[in-house]
């Protein structure tokens, strides 16, 4: 007994940070290869990177004859702030953008804090008077003078398409669901084809269509502003694959929820309001957030028709003779700046789906 | 009175008189908003003096295309340029496709590392890449890489065959010389030859439960059968290798930048879903199955062959597919670096000439739509396809 005892010998250890190391790293020689090689990759990659983001770059002057050292030019984005955070907005107005945010943050921090009170009249407030109070604030009336939506630019354009999307879209794509899943024949058949229409075509060639083809639907004397046509496109896009995911939801409903809703006598309207849609529509958040991060990177895709939001303006700055050749930190910067909202979204998704996960 | 009221309600009030109903009501607005859109059209193409049809594909285009696949000139018709323009668009998508597959499988499989670093890596690149707009990373690309890089004369090189400069990128060409076809014929028979001995191979594991090494002996006879051929025949083919004369590289075969760019950012980012999906498909193998594999004696490799990769396929496949078609709908967004796809040629320059929006935007949209429709007509097929018997 004793002797085979020897012959295992005594078991590796697991515990603390040697421990840890052997098992991740260093378990084998084929992991250990792979170890190396990837520290190798980090090694190449890395030190540069910061190097140039950061220990390099220069952050310090107002033109580009002070960026003296090797690495980024952040006095580029520096001079350029005002375009590229609010486009061509006039100078004086900018409050108006600002006040806007100010409510909006607001607002979010109020819903993002647990346990207060009035959540509910908060988002009501978000939803219905909170773009009255937008539309009024950015475009001007009531005083405020107008400004035209050709000055619109920048990271705002970017919220506004991104915003103005996601909450005119998911409306829609609910109501396209339920056409879709309705027992009424004429309805379901149309709401499938707009869908699949929507989904099967790239996003840019229906901003051609809402760019070139509206304008030649409408009435004589109607002419719709260029951002206006841009945002209907986006919305039915997004509706469209809104549609699909909510559909997902409620296929996944239990019939039993519906034959319980039916026996105590609820109407159509009332069985999906109260008890279909917000058991389906809390099951696939997850989905619809990932829509919502999908349809903020499209709205990039503007600038194709002449819009400048945050990446057109920052494509525009880097033609500016003044600073030509900075492409690079542009780039960079609005990377960063879309990663941020994006991982913030999706981080966001996942602790809303651990907090409303009921354990089913 | 009383019962002709209470008929009068039963009518009004019955599931199937008013399911007619509102179907009229929604037949009648959609109907009424498609006059509504036509009439207007009519008179406003009427007013601008357009006329409908597809008259305007049998005109001479009168522009020119950066790059083509087929016999192209000025000359050519609009329908010649709609064909160029929809090759470049599948161009660039088959050759996203293949390196976005190789790039997604190796990064999903990567995150399942017992690896923690390598593990970590794959993670890094899938969270940064998906959350940047493609956009972005195509102009990254192109306008921060391709177009930074050295002219021809101090192009980047690799064994002096493949070169890389803001012209774009230089690959050798194959040249095949004479009686290079019968190495094709055998290659084919070959093949053909493999086929059988999988199907042979099968059927005799079903029938005596022996296993026989079939992909390792066709692999052998493919490749053996192909070097003895070409070395029979004297070596037929072979490379042409760009060479530099005067400013810019003669010979081999140019990729031109705004494809090298476009393709780069479409298998970067859409192979950073793939990842996800290889990764989902493969976690949802349940562990039970690898134990048992291994409980019935299965060595790892084939536990892997046999049991997780069949059934993580079948998860895989279909979102893998629609990762394909994102790609290719994605690659659309080659018109605003300029690469002459289907969107830029037909439904930027075309348009902007003949005016026609609604014909070309509706033959560019059925493009796309019938490249979805196809795909998940396939999909739907597949699936009943790898249907277990006696599962939901």
């Amino acid at each position: 007994m004793s002797t085979t005892n020897k012959e295992i010998g005594p078991p590796v250890i697991e515990l603390g940070a040697m421990g840890w190391l052997r098992k991740n790293l260093f378990s084998n020689w084929y992991n250990s290869s792979l170890t190396i090689f990837g520290l190798y990759l980090l090694y190449i990659l890395i030190p540069p990177l910061v190097n140039w983001i950061f220990l390099d770059a220069n952050f310090v002057g107002s033109t580009r004859d002070d960026c003296t050292s090797e690495g980024a030019c952040w006095i580029f984005i520096q001079q350029n702030i005002k375009l590229i955070f609010y486009g061509l907005y006039p100078t004086e107005e900018l409050w108006r953008i600002n006040f806007v945010y100010l409510i909006l943050f607001i607002s979010g921090v109020y819903l993002l804090i647990p346990n207060l009170k009035h959540k509910g009249w908060v988002g009501a407030f978000l939803l219905i008077i909170f773009p009255i109070i937008c539309v009024i604030m950015l475009s001007g009336g009531l005083g405020l003078e107008a400004v035209e939506t050709r000055l619109w630019g920048g990271l705002f354009l970017t919220l506004v398409i991104a915003g103005v999307g996601i909450v005119l879209s998911l409306p829609i794509g609910v109501m396209l669901a339920l056409g879709r899943r309705s027992k009424l024949p004429v309805v379901s058949i149309l709401c499938t084809i707009f869908i699949e229409i929507w989904r099967g075509v790239p996003l840019i060639t229906v901003l051609f269509m809402a760019s070139n083809m509206f304008p030649l639907f409408m009435p004589e004397g109607v002419n719709f502003d260029k951002l206006i046509r841009a945002l209907i496109g986006v919305m039915f896009f997004s509706a469209a694959y809104l549609a699909e995911v909510v559909r997902g939801g409620l296929q996944a409903m239990p019939k039993g929820q519906y034959e319980a809703s039916q026996a105590v006598g609820l109407t159509y309207w009332r069985m999906m309001a109260l008890v279909i849609l917000p058991q389906s529509l809390k099951m696939v958040i997850p989905a619809i957030i990932g829509s919502f991060i999908a349809i903020f990177k499209d709205t990039t895709l503007v600038l194709v028709i002449g819009l400048f939001d945050f990446l057109g303006i920052i494509q525009f700055v880097g033609t500016n003779p003044d600073w030509l050749g900075f492409s690079h930190e542009g780039y960079v910067f609005a990377a960063a700046v879309f990663w941020v909202f994006c991982y913030a979204m999706s981080w966001y998704s996942q602790r809303l789906e651990k907090k409303l996960d009921t354990g089913r | 009175m009383e019962t002709e009221r209470s008929k009068l309600g039963s009518f009004l009030f019955n599931r199937s008189v008013q399911g007619v109903f509102y179907q009229l009501i929604t037949l009648g607005l959609v109907a009424l908003g498609i006059y509504y859109i036509v009439t207007n059209t009519a008179r406003n193409m009427l007013e601008r003096g357009l006329a409908s049809g597809f008259h305007f594909l049998g005109v001479e285009s009168q522009f020119d295309i950066g790059m083509t696949l087929i016999e192209y000139s000025p000359t050519s018709t609009y329908f010649d340029s709609f064909i160029v323009g929809l090759l470049n668009t599948l161009l660039v998508a088959g050759i996203g496709i293949l390196f976005a597959t190789i790039i997604g499988f190796t990064v999903g499989i990567m995150r399942l590392s017992s690896n923690w670093l390598i593990a970590k890596i794959a993670e890094a690149y899938v969270e940064i890449l998906r959350n940047i707009p493609l956009l972005l990373q195509i102009f990254f690309w192109y306008f921060a890489v391709l177009r930074a890089l050295p002219k021809p004369k101090q192009s980047l090189e690799i064994y002096d065959s493949f070169f890389l400069n803001n012209r774009g990128l230089f690959i050798p060409d194959t040249v095949f010389g004479e009686g290079s076809s019968i190495i094709f014929y055998l290659l084919w028979l070959t093949i053909i030859i493999s086929i059988g001995i999988f199907i042979w191979a099968k059927r005799r594991q079903n029938r005596t439960g022996e296993r026989f090494p079939a992909f390792y002996v066709s692999t052998a006879l493919i490749l053996g059968t192909f070097f003895i051929s070409l070395a029979a025949t004297g070596f037929p083919v072979s490379f042409e290798y760009p060479e530099l004369k005067g400013f810019n590289f003669k010979g081999g075969i140019k990729l031109i930048p705004e494809l090298v760019a476009l393709t780069f950012a479409l298998a970067m980012y859409t192979a950073s879903f793939i990842a996800e999906v290889v990764r989902g498909g493969i976690m949802a193998v349940s562990k039970g199955q690898t134990e048992a594999a291994k409980s019935v004696g299965l060595k790892q490799n084939l536990i892997l062959r046999l049991i997780i990769i069949p059934q993580a396929l079948r998860v895989i496949v279909p979102p893998l597919t629609n990762q394909y078609l994102n790609l290719t709908k994605n690659s659309s967004l080659a018109a605003a670096i300029a690469y002459p796809d289907l969107v830029l040629v037909f439904a930027g320059t075309a348009l902007m000439q003949t005016g026609q929006a609604i014909e070309i935007i509706g033959m560019v949209m059925g493009v796309y739509l019938f490249l979805s429709l196809f795909t998940s007509l396939i999909m739907n097929l597949f699936n009943r396809f790898m249907k277990v018997d006696g599962e939901r």
